[in-house]
C-alpha cells in the first residue's frame, strides 16, 4: 500500500497530470477574467485549494477542479519525492537536476509570496505627508476616542474579516460592545427622501438614518472596487444601560460620524485598512510628461522626501517608472496618479520572498542551457560521424 | 543546367529586388514630391518625414497607402498629402474615405452597393451627425463598442485627421499665402499700436487693428487644429505648428524661415510652377540639414525605407521559396531545394535590413508593438529553419521558413492598418533592457513554437496525403520537431521569468495572473507536458506531432487571443477584426490534429509498410539520449 502510494507520488504520470491540470486551470482562469475580473479569479482559481461551483440559487457548492495551491503543492511534492527517489549524481544529469532544483525554488517561492506578500497603496497629494499606506481592498472599522489628548487619539481598529463574520466585537479599550447587524461586501447607497416611499433607512443613528443600502454583486473590472458597508449596533457594557442605536458605516460615506458616550466623544469610520510605518513620506512634486504633440505618457515621476528619525534618514528620492524605491523591506513603485495630476499613487509592496524568482530563474535557465546544449553537441557529433 | 538553375533563380529574384532599390527618375518639368517627402516634421511625438505622414494618414483614412480613383488612376500618398496640405479644394472631391459598414451608410440614407469610397464633399452634410455618433461611441471602452460604433468612430477620427491635415500648413483657402504673410508682418506694428491706443482709451485706427485681428484669428484656428508640427524652433529647441510659429511672429517681428518656405512651396504648387516648387523644397531641405542634421538624415533614411517596403519584398521571396521547397519533394529535388534556400537567404537579408532599419529609426530593440512582434517572429523562424535546412538538407527547413515567414509578414501587413508602426512607447514600456531581453526571448519562443507546429504539419500532410514520408524523413522530422520544442521551452521559460522580473521591478509583483502572463505560462506548461510525455514514452512520433500542432493553437492564443479578451495590463491591441481569423486558424489546426489521429492504414505513406517499421513503438526515451 505504502509502496504503491510512493510509486504514484514519484511517478512521471503524476507530473504530467499536474502540468496538464495547471494548463487547464490557467486557461480557464484567463477566460474567467472577462466576467469576474482579475482579483476574484485570482482568489477563486489560483489562490485556492479547489475551484468551487455553486449552482445558481442553491446554497451548496461543489469542488469541480483542483485550485492553484493544490496543484502547486502536489507538483512540489512530486518533484521533490521523485528526485529523492531517483537522484543519481552524474555530469550527464546535471542539466536536469539544475532545472528541477530551480523549479522547486520557484514553486516554493511562489507559495511563500502568496502567503506573505502585502501590497498596499499610498496616495499623496502635492505636499502631503503620510506615515501609512492603505490596503487596496481590505477595510477596517476604526473607533476613535477623540477626547483624550490633543496630540494623540486612542484608535481601535477592527479588520474587515471580523465584521464579515457578523459577530459581536468587544475590546478592552472600548466601554461598549459592537454588534454587527448587517454586512455588505459591495453595496450602493441611496438617500431616503419622502418622494420614494419604498426606501427605508438602514440605521437609527447618524447618517444611516437617511440612507438606504442596496446589496450589489462584487466589482469585476480592474478600476472598480467593492463598496463595503455595515450596520453596527453599539451596546454599552454597563449593566442596565440600553443600546445606543445602530449606525451605518460605509466606504461610500465621505465623513466620519461621532457620538457621545460616557463623557467622551467617539468617532466611527469604515476606511481602507492602514499599514503604519516607522518613517514618513512627503510628496514634493509629481510630474507627468507626455511626448510633444500627443497624449501618450512619456514618464511619471514622484519626487518625495523620506524621513526616518530612527535611522536618521532625511533625503529626497525620485520614484519613476521602472525605478522604484526600496526601503526597510518595502518597495515603493510609481503606480498611478489622480486624473488632474494633483496626486500621485505609489504602490507599496512588502515581499520577503522577492529574491526567490531571481535565483530560480538563473538556476533553471542554466539547467535548460546545459541540458539542451549537451543534446545539441551529442547530436552534431553523431551527425558529423554519420556524414563522414 | 540543373547546376546553374539555383543561381539563375536567385539572380532573377535579385534583379527584381534591385529594380525597386534604384532611385526613380523624375520626369522633366515635374514637381519633385519625393524631395518634399523627405522633409522632417514632428507628428505623434516622433520626428518623421512627410512621406511617412502621408502614408500613415492615407492608411487611416483610406485603408491603403495609395489612393485609387474611380477611373483607375492611382494617386500616391505623397501626391494626395501635398494636395491636402496646399490645395485642399482639389482633394475634397476625391473619394478617399472608406466606409464598409452598412449601418454607417444607412445613417446617411445610402444603400450598401458597389461603392465604398466617399469624398469629403459627399460627407460634408453629415459632419454634425458623425461627430455626435462618434463621440457617443468614444465614451465606451473599446471592448464594449458594437461594430457600428467602432466604424462610426473610425470615420469620425478619419475626418478629424483630414481636417487637421488641411490646417497644418496654411489656413483653409489661402491663395497667395506668402503675400498674406508679408502683409501680416507689415501690419503688425501698426496693429499693435492701434491695440495699445485702444487700451489707453485714445483714438485708434479701427481698420489696422482689424487687419491684424483677422489674421490672428486665422492663425489661432490653425494652431488649434494643427496635426503636423513642422517648425523646429531655435529658441526652445522644440517643434511648433505653423500656426503657433505665426502667433509667435507677432512678438518676434519676423516670420520663421521654415514657415516662409512652406508658404512659397504651397504657392508654387498651386500655380503649377514646378521649377520654383523644386527650388523652394530644396531650400527647405538645406535649411533642415543645417539646423537639424540628425532629424534630416534620419528622415531621408525613413523615406528610403518606406519606398523599399523591404517586408513585402521578403514576403514574395518567402512564398516563392516555399513553393520551390515543396516542389523539391516531388521532382528535381536537389536543384529546387538549393534554389529555395538561396531565395530564403536573399529574403532573410532584406528582412534583416528591414528590422535593423526600424531599430535605427526608433532607437529601440526590435519588438515594441504587435506589428513588430509579427515581423520578428517571422525573422526568428526563418533563421532557425534555415539552420535546420543547413543541417538536414531535405527541403523541410526551407519549406517551414517560407511558410512561416510568409504567414507572419502577411499578419504584420494587416496589423499596420492603424497608422504609425514606429509609434512612441507608453511610459511603462520605456526601458530598452527589458524590451531587449524579455520581449525578444518571448517572441523567439513564439517563433520556435510556430516552427515546431509547421514541421509537424509537414509530417502529417506528407504522411497522410503523399507517399513521400519515408521512415528516414519521418525520423529526421521527429528529431527536428523535438529539438525545436526544446529550444522553444528554453526561450519561453526564460522570457516568461524575465517578464516576471520586469513586473517585479516595475510594480512589485512578480506574477499577477494577467492574461498575457498566463498565455506565456501556457506555452511553457505545454512544452513541459510535451517533453515529459516524450521522455516517459507516453507519446512517440505521431503524438509529438499532434502535440506540436496544438502548440500552434496555444501560441496563437497567447500572442493574439489574450489581447482580444480586453482585460489586463497587456491588452494594448484589441482587434475585433482579427477574431474570425484567429478562430479559423485554431479550427484548421484542430482539423490537422484530427487528420494526424487517423489510423495508420489511412496514411498513404504508411499504408503499404508494416506498422513496426513506419512508426517506432512508444518506449521511454532516456532524456540524455532523446535527440
Amino acid at each position: 500500500m505504502m509502496r504503491k502510494a510512493y510509486d504514484v507520488i514519484t511517478s512521471l504520470k503524476l507530473t504530467i497530470a499536474c502540468l496538464a491540470a495547471a494548463a487547464v486551470l490557467v486557461f480557464a482562469g484567463t477566460l474567467a477574467q472577462v466576467n469576474y475580473g482579475i482579483h476574484i479569479v485570482q482568489e477563486r482559481y489560483f489562490q485556492s485549494l479547489f475551484v468551487w461551483w455553486p449552482p445558481a440559487g442553491s446554497g451548496f457548492k461543489f469542488p469541480v477542479f483542483p485550485g492553484g495551491h493544490l496543484i502547486g503543492a502536489v507538483l512540489l511534492i512530486n518533484l521533490i519525492a521523485a528526485h529523492v527517489r531517483r537522484f543519481r549524481w552524474g555530469w550527464k544529469k546535471l542539466g536536469i537536476h539544475l532545472t528541477h532544483a530551480g523549479l522547486i525554488v520557484m514553486l516554493a517561492g511562489g507559495l511563500l509570496t502568496d502567503l506573505l506578500a502585502v501590497e498596499s497603496h499610498m496616495r499623496l497629494a502635492q505636499g502631503e505627508t503620510k506615515n501609512y499606506s492603505e490596503d487596496q481592498r481590505g477595510m477596517e472599522l476604526v473607533v476613535i476616542d477623540t477626547t483624550s489628548d490633543a496630540e494623540l487619539d486612542q484608535v481601535t481598529a477592527i479588520p474587515e474579516a471580523l465584521l464579515r463574520k457578523q459577530r459581536e466585537i468587544a475590546h478592552s479599550s472600548l466601554p461598549f460592545r459592537i454588534v454587527v447587524r448587517n454586512f455588505f461586501q459591495n453595496s450602493r447607497l441611496h438617500m431616503v427622501n419622502e418622494g420614494n416611499a419604498r426606501l427605508r433607512p438602514i440605521a437609527t443613528q447618524g447618517l444611516g438614518a437617511q440612507v438606504a443600502v442596496q446589496s450589489v454583486p462584487r466589482a469585476t473590472s480592474m478600476d472598480e472596487r467593492d463598496v463595503v458597508s455595515a450596520v453596527i449596533e453599539i451596546i454599552p457594557h454597563e449593566a442596565g444601560t440600553n443600546s445606543l442605536g445602530t449606525w451605518l458605516v460605509s466606504d461610500a460615506l465621505g465623513a466620519p460620524q461621532t457620538f457621545p458616550y460616557a463623557g467622551r466623544t467617539w468617532r466611527i469610520e469604515l476606511r481602507s485598512a492602514r499599514y503604519y510605518k516607522p518613517y514618513s513620506v512627503t510628496l514634493q512634486k509629481f510630474t507627468h510628461e507626455r511626448y510633444p504633440g500627443t497624449e501618450i505618457p512619456k514618464n511619471f515621476a514622484s519626487r518625495i522626501t523620506l524621513i526616518d528619525p530612527e535611522r536618521s534618514v532625511n533625503r529626497d528620492v525620485l520614484i519613476y517608472m521602472n525605478h522604484p524605491l526600496r526601503y526597510r523591506g518595502e518597495t515603493f513603485y510609481q503606480a498611478g496618479f489622480q486624473k488632474d495630476d494633483s496626486a500621485s499613487i505609489l504602490q507599496v509592496v512588502r515581499n520577503p520572498g522577492f529574491v526567490t524568482p531571481y535565483v530560480a530563474c538563473v538556476i533553471v535557465a542554466l539547467g535548460l542551457l546545459v541540458q539542451f546544449g549537451s543534446h545539441l553537441i551529442t547530436f552534431s557529433r553523431r551527425r558529423r560521424g554519420a556524414l563522414a | 543546367m540543373k547546376r546553374w538553375l539555383p543561381i539563375l533563380v536567385v539572380l532573377l529574384a535579385a534583379s527584381f529586388v534591385a529594380r525597386a532599390w534604384m532611385p526613380q527618375k523624375l520626369p522633366a518639368g515635374a514637381a519633385d514630391l519625393s524631395s518634399l517627402g523627405k522633409v522632417s516634421v514632428l507628428v505623434g511625438g516622433r520626428v518623421k518625414p512627410l512621406d511617412t505622414v502621408a502614408r500613415n494618414s492615407l492608411l487611416i483614412i483610406h485603408g491603403k497607402q495609395e489612393l485609387r480613383l474611380a477611373d483607375g488612376k492611382r494617386i500616391s500618398a505623397m501626391q494626395w498629402l501635398t494636395n491636402v496640405l496646399f490645395n485642399a479644394g482639389a482633394v475634397d472631391e476625391q473619394p478617399a474615405f472608406v466606409i464598409h459598414h452598412p449601418e454607417v451608410l444607412g445613417l446617411f440614407g445610402w444603400e450598401q452597393g458597389a461603392r465604398k469610397n466617399f469624398s469629403y464633399q459627399e460627407l460634408t452634410p453629415f459632419l454634425r451627425q458623425i461627430e455626435e455618433q462618434g463621440s457617443q461611441a468614444e465614451k465606451l471602452q473599446s471592448t464594449e463598442r458594437s461594430s457600428y460604433q467602432s466604424a462610426i468612430l473610425n470615420l469620425r477620427n478619419a475626418l478629424i485627421l483630414y481636417q487637421k491635415l488641411k490646417h497644418s500648413i496654411q489656413p483653409e483657402g489661402a491663395q497667395n499665402f506668402i503675400g498674406e504673410l508679408e502683409r501680416f508682418l507689415a501690419a503688425v506694428p501698426d496693429g499693435g499700436k492701434a491695440a495699445r491706443q485702444r487700451e489707453a482709451g485714445e483714438p485708434f485706427d479701427q481698420a489696422k487693428l482689424e487687419a491684424v485681428a483677422e489674421a490672428v484669428r486665422r492663425y489661432e484656428e490653425m494652431s488649434g487644429m494643427a496635426y503636423v508640427l513642422a517648425v523646429p524652433s531655435r529658441a526652445d529647441n522644440q517643434w511648433h505648428s505653423i500656426g503657433d510659429s505665426l502667433l509667435q511672429s507677432i512678438g518676434a517681428g519676423e516670420i520663421h524661415p521654415v514657415v516662409r518656405l512652406y508658404a512659397q512651396i504651397g504657392d508654387a504648387y498651386r500655380s503649377g510652377a514646378s521649377t520654383q516648387f523644386n527650388e523652394h523644397v530644396t531650400a527647405l531641405r538645406i535649411w533642415m540639414e543645417k539646423e537639424k542634421p540628425q532629424a534630416a538624415s534620419r528622415s531621408s533614411f525613413e523615406f528610403l525605407f518606406n519606398r523599399l517596403q523591404p517586408f513585402s519584398q521578403s514576403m514574395t521571396l518567402y512564398v516563392l521559396a516555399f513553393l520551390l521547397a515543396c516542389g523539391s519533394w516531388l521532382a528535381w529535388s536537389e536543384t529546387l531545394r538549393r534554389s529555395a534556400s538561396w531565395l530564403l537567404l536573399l529574403g532573410l537579408a532584406i528582412h534583416t535590413f528591414g528590422i535593423i532599419a526600424r531599430m535605427y529609426l526608433q532607437e529601440r530593440p526590435p519588438v515594441t508593438n504587435l506589428y513588430s512582434s509579427a515581423v520578428f517572429i517571422g525573422w526568428g523562424t526563418v533563421v532557425v529553419a534555415l539552420i535546420l535546412e543547413r543541417i538536414f538538407r531535405d527541403g523541410i527547413g526551407a519549406a517551414c521558413a517560407g511558410a512561416v515567414g510568409f504567414g507572419t509578414l502577411i499578419i504584420a501587413h494587416h496589423l499596420a492598418g492603424s497608422g504609425d508602426t514606429l509609434e512612441m512607447l507608453q511610459a511603462v514600456l520605456d526601458t530598452n533592457i527589458w524590451l531587449a531581453t524579455h520581449v525578444v526571448a518571448i517572441t523567439t519562443g513564439y517563433s520556435a513554437m510556430f516552427l515546431a507546429g509547421m514541421l509537424a504539419i509537414i509530417y502529417i500532410v506528407r504522411g497522410v496525403f503523399t507517399r513521400s514520408l519515408d521512415s528516414r524523413t519521418a525520423a529526421s522530422l521527429t528529431r527536428m520537431t523535438y529539438g525545436v520544442v526544446c529550444f522553444a521551452t528554453l526561450f519561453s521559460f526564460v522570457g516568461t521569468v524575465l517578464g516576471g522580473i520586469w513586473a517585479d521591478q516595475s510594480w512589485g509583483r512578480f506574477w499577477g495572473w494577467d492574461p498575457k502572463e498566463n498565455g506565456a505560462l501556457l506555452i511553457v506548461l505545454w512544452c513541459a507536458i510535451t517533453l515529459h510525455a516524450r521522455w516517459g514514452g507516453f507519446i512517440a512520433q505521431r503524438g509529438l506531432m499532434v502535440m506540436a500542432i496544438f502548440g500552434n493553437i496555444i501560441t496563437s492564443f497567447s500572442w493574439f487571443g489574450v489581447n482580444m479578451l480586453g482585460v489586463g495590463l497587456h491588452s494594448y491591441g484589441f482587434m475585433q477584426k482579427a477574431f474570425p481569423w484567429l478562430v479559423g486558424f485554431m479550427i484548421s489546426q484542430l482539423a490537422l490534429m484530427a487528420i494526424g489521429g487517423l489510423p495508420l492504414e489511412r496514411w498513404r505513406s504508411f499504408a503499404r509498410a508494416p506498422r513496426n517499421q513506419s512508426e517506432e513503438a512508444a518506449k521511454p526515451v532516456p532524456a540524455e539520449a532523446a535527440v
